[in-house]
């Protein structure tokens, strides 16, 4: 199980790109453009120092899922059993906002944890647009945007 | 006895990235204790300040959830796995929606079974409740029963204001609080209480003082505002903060032996201000803490509260909008009022005057330059350090007290001499002769400057003690009782 190089360090991480496959990249696409008006969210699966796969998991929130979402203990053993299956790590996790820009609201901030990453996709009208990767600073002060890179695009 | 703890991927930096780690003890509580022991960074990932574990923190016994053994009393047998599982949570901006569809578990269909044989809630409405949001003002005598039943009842998210502390006084009728908790944060031991009693609901806390600048951002999201706020000027807020934007706001209060209660703030429906649209002036209303309240009453009127709050956001039942409901404990009889939105409401009217939130301690009167000034213009004071200067040289004067007889039999202040203020124009031929100084005391200075001022008039010249007796027994003398 360990091994495989966590795509993103924490010190460094906003100074490290983040690499992700394309088929990731699809399925947030997918996952977002389905839940819309509702926000989506699911774990992102590295091997090897990549993302391989977006985990789609269910979003239990009940706060609203247009505007909030929540992977419950649940989801992340879920998801932390999947990626060990793979050979894989868990360090990274994705979200939609709806009608939104891809950047971490206050709300991202406040529930955020140390040492993962987060991708954001912004979704308008239910047509999945930016995504971007974001770090949380070591003194919880905020988030620094990362580099996001897969092989068409970035 | 060692245990195995299985560490998440965000919390391995603070364990030399291991996965799992070893460490001893019979109990989950223990296990965690030796794990932050070894390793100290974790310690502040894992608990909050108050030595809590994180709002986003699971910990698990092989596969269950503490939250549903005995938290950290969960007694541990040789070979248990304990797993550290964080919650994932975030969202855009903006507030919480309104509109939710919650699915239940089928551990939420057997804690909810009574509500879900009544067809008048069934699975639908026990969804709605799960989707619905409360935010209640106050941790208090209103609060606490209203906060308790709705938690019970599955509320999906139960905000909670305060900014104060757990006071001996609070307990004879606030029972989200028990003995233990005097001196916590009221929000902590509501927490505590809230959660223990049903782990699924979603408690916020916001400790700070509701204020204009606060009020529209923190209802904001919110289905229903419970008002429990123990005075006028917080009472306005509420209702103005709750009229401006749509929200309905489940009224109560209680004074002695006496509530009220009422929906305010529906479209359509009365706001407080019709009710009463201007507030008493300062003083003329004492306050619990002044006047005393029976126990059980705010039991009765709180959880009318929570009644009303369950029923708006099932969107069933007759509410209590246009009609006031007035209870007294002591006859044990209830009445109704009817009431009407007023055309000419300031607020809700139909041409509102006021638009936005105003200072409502000036609006009450209670900013400290209108206090003073409706005590009486110009009432000479002096202070418990200067009274008990007096009594160590033995400086001749006279102490008056004008509290009730009852006060007086809990406490007292040495040599001095009761006379209860109502009784005081007629009975002031029992003070002394002039010359002799007279200070005049109440419990907190309030009575006392009124008494102040009736002595004036009569040609009697007096100086309120300022702070009361209370001020007396925090800085002088704390071998008194204090009430």
């Amino acid at each position: 199980m360990s091994g495989d190089s966590v795509p993103a360090p924490p010190r460094s991480a906003a100074s490290s790109p983040t690499y992700i496959d394309d088929v990731a990249i699809e399925t947030i696409r997918l996952h977002g453009a389905e839940t819309f008006p509702d926000e989506c969210c699911g774990a992102l699966i590295a091997v090897g120092g990549r993302i391989v796969e977006a985990f789609r998991l269910d979003n239990t929130t009940n706060g609203g899922a247009a505007r909030r979402f929540r992977i419950g203990p649940d989801g992340y053993r879920q998801a932390e059993a999947h990626a060990r299956a793979r050979g894989g790590t868990l360090a990274c996790f994705y979200h939609s906002h709806p009608n939104e820009a891809a950047r971490p609201s206050a709300y991202d901030l406040e529930h955020a944890w140390p040492n993962f990453t987060y991708v954001i996709i912004s979704v308008r009208a239910g047509t999945p647009g930016d995504i971007t990767v974001w770090h949380l600073r070591d003194d919880r002060s905020g988030f620094d945007e990362g580099e996001l890179i897969w092989p068409t695009g970035s | 006895m060692a245990h195995r703890v299985l560490i998440p991927t965000p919390l391995r930096p603070y364990t030399s990235q291991q996965e799992t780690v070893d460490a001893e003890g019979g109990t989950v509580g223990e296990v965690l204790s030796s794990l932050t022991t070894q390793y100290t960074d974790l310690k502040r990932h894992l608990y909050a300040e108050d030595g809590k574990l994180r709002h986003f923190v699971n910990v698990y016994v092989n596969d269950d959830d503490i939250r549903y053994l005995e938290r950290d009393a969960t007694k541990l047998k040789p070979g248990d796995v304990i797993s550290i599982v964080p919650s994932v949570a975030g969202g855009a901006p903006g507030p919480a929606a309104v509109e939710r569809s919650t699915e239940l578990s089928n551990a939420e269909i057997q804690r909810y079974s009574r509500h879900l044989i009544l067809p008048e809630v069934g699975m639908d409405g026990q969804r709605r409740i799960k989707g619905g949001r409360v935010l209640c003002i106050g941790a208090g005598g209103l609060g606490s029963p209203a906060a308790l039943y709705l938690a019970a009842a599955g509320i999906g998210t139960l905000g909670v204001v305060d900014f104060d502390n757990v006071d001996e006084s609070n307990l004879q009728r606030q029972i989200l609080h028990g003995t233990p908790d005097v001196g916590r944060s009221k929000l902590q031991s509501a927490r505590d209480r809230l959660t223990a009693i049903n782990p699924e609901v979603q408690v916020e806390t916001y400790e700070t003082r509701l204020t204009s600048a606060n009020a529209l951002e923190l209802f904001k999201g919110y289905d229903v505002i419970l008002d429990g706020t123990d005075n006028f000027a917080t009472r306005y807020l509420v209702n103005d903060a709750c009229v401006l934007l749509k929200i309905p706001n489940a009224y109560g209060s209680i004074f002695r032996f006496e509530g009220q209660a009422s929906v305010f703030a529906t479209v359509g429906g009365p706001c407080y201000r019709c009710l009463y649209p201007e507030p008493p002036p300062p003083g003329l209303v004492p306050s619990c803490a002044e006047g005393g309240v029976l126990g059980v009453l705010p039991g009765v009127i709180g959880t009318i509260q929570a009644t009303e709050a369950l029923k708006l956001i099932l969107g069933a039942g007759s509410t209590l909008v246009g009609r006031l409901l007035l209870y007294d404990a002591w006859t044990m009889k209830f009445r109704e009022l009817k009431l009407r939105r007023d055309p000419a409401c300031p607020i809700c009217g139909d041409h509102p005057s006021i638009k936005g939130l105003i200072d409502y301690e000036e609006f009450c009167g209670v900013s400290p330059a209108r206090a003073t000034a409706a005590a009486g213009p110009g009432v000479p004071e002096t202070t418990v350090e200067e009274l008990k200067a007096r009594v160590d040289r033995r400086a001749p004067f006279f102490l008056l007290d004008v509290r009730e007889t009852h006060e007086f039999q809990i406490s007292r202040i040495a040599g001095s001499t009761l006379i209860p203020l109502g009784q005081l124009p007629s009975r002031l031929g029992e003070l002394p002769a002039s010359g002799q100084e007279i200070i005049v005391h109440c419990k907190s200075g309030i009575r006392s400057a009124k008494a102040v001022a009736i002595l004036k008039e009569n040609g009697i010249e007096a100086k309120n003690l300022k702070g009361g007796i209370l001020a007396w027994i925090d800085r002088v003398d704390s071998t008194l009782a204090k009430y």
